[in-house]
């Protein structure tokens, strides 16, 4: 594969990234993470 | 005459990538208060992903780790998939791969200074070439399926990779939480001792060998990894310039040959080949839009006698 099509494939995941997130962001699923990172998570720091 | 290998630029110094995971890691738990009280930052940042393997339950955390963000809105009852973590993953991997390994990962910056202890160095683990899979299996099999599938009664299910192995959690969270929380030290069991016993073993290990959770367990690593071939930053091999002396190969801590594989999943982008190679025929960057492989032959070499099958580096090998 050339770099070219590298670059190409590259730059079409990294677009297609950004439309996920606008879409999550559509979607709210930011709210969702929030609500979770803003509290202690338990089973993350090992309590269960 | 100045020599020609003074003249080759190296990239940058190899302390810059230490200062570089010095300071992301402290911008992005940076809230000091959440040491001093044992609890943790609640503001709207905790709603953006950083790209590290960063907990947000670490008392400092601004932000949020995308593989505990990924596993809570793909276990909570309102989503199946997160459109916002897999285009935050897809993003940041597209763009420079595990770059982020190697400069913005608070997990990895403590395993580089472990690894900094001088004691006698295992250059590969027995198994390697199929330990490094396994942190595949992790990714699909602990942040997606189970998290996805394995639910209560209500459709909530657990993050079973922070709960049952990230490291990252109990050093930067459990730990500094639970010194500072008689509530929390008055419920911890099993699973916190569990989680204690390979949180050591990795870093223990991460003295005598380089980086073993990234390079075997880290589900992060292993998405960001899938983007390295084709991701806009990246390593160049000149062809023209190796003199496939092996150096490369040799400096490199992940294990990759750079002249076969220079964007191999593996790769941390740390920069030490670029560093290493004599020649300075692997450099670091956007992607330029050349091509790879080498110039055709222009036919002016006779020391091949066609032994090249075009390929003009022979020539350039010859003539070093």
């Amino acid at each position: 594969m050339t770099e070219k099509r590298r670059q190409y494939i590259g730059i079409a995941c990294l677009v297609l990234g950004l439309l996920f997130i606008g879409l999550g962001l559509l979607r709210e699923e930011q709210l969702t993470v929030l609500k979770k990172a803003a509290a202690i998570c338990l089973e993350c720091i090992g309590i269960g | 005459m100045k020599n020609k290998e003074n003249t080759i630029n190296k990239g940058p110094k190899k302390g810059i990538r230490l200062w570089v995971q010095i300071i992301f890691a402290a911008l992005t738990n940076g809230y000091v208060n959440g040491f001093i009280q044992s609890k943790i930052y609640t503001g709207p940042t905790k709603a953006v992903c950083v790209p590290g393997l960063n907990c947000y339950s670490c008392p400092g955390a601004l932000g949020a780790c995308p593989i505990g963000s990924l596993q809570a809105v793909i276990s909570s009852r309102n989503y199946q998939f997160s459109f916002y973590i897999i285009g935050f993953l897809m993003a940041m991997g597209a763009f420079c791969g595990r770059f982020v390994c190697g400069f913005l990962c608070p997990f990895g910056l403590v395993q580089d200074l472990l690894h900094k202890i001088p004691v006698p160095k295992l250059k590969k683990l027995p198994g390697e070439k199929y330990l490094k899979y396994l942190k595949y299996v992790i990714f699909v099999v602990f942040v997606m399926l189970l998290p996805m599938f394995a639910v209560n009664i209500i459709g909530q299910g657990n993050p079973w990779f922070c709960k049952w192995i990230c490291p990252s959690g109990t050093l930067l969270g459990g730990i500094p939480l639970v010194a500072g929380n008689p509530d929390l030290q008055a419920a911890i069991g099993w699973l916190f001792d569990w989680k204690v016993f390979l949180l050591v073993s990795i870093l223990i290990l991460s003295i005598f060998s380089y980086r073993p959770f990234c390079k075997f367990l880290c589900p992060l690593g292993a998405v960001y990894g899938l983007f390295n071939p084709i991701s806009l930053y990246r390593l160049h091999l000149d062809e023209d310039k190796c003199v496939d002396c092996g150096i490369c190969k040799k400096t490199c801590k992940m294990g990759i040959d750079p002249r076969k594989t220079p964007n191999s999943p593996e790769c941390i982008r740390c920069g030490d080949c670029v560093r290493a190679c004599p020649k300075g025929a692997i450099t670091k960057g956007l992607v330029n839009g050349k091509k790879s492989k080498t110039a055709a032959c222009t036919g002016a070499c006779a020391s091949c006698a066609g032994s090249c099958a075009g390929k003009s580096d022979l020539k350039e090998k010859f003539k070093n």
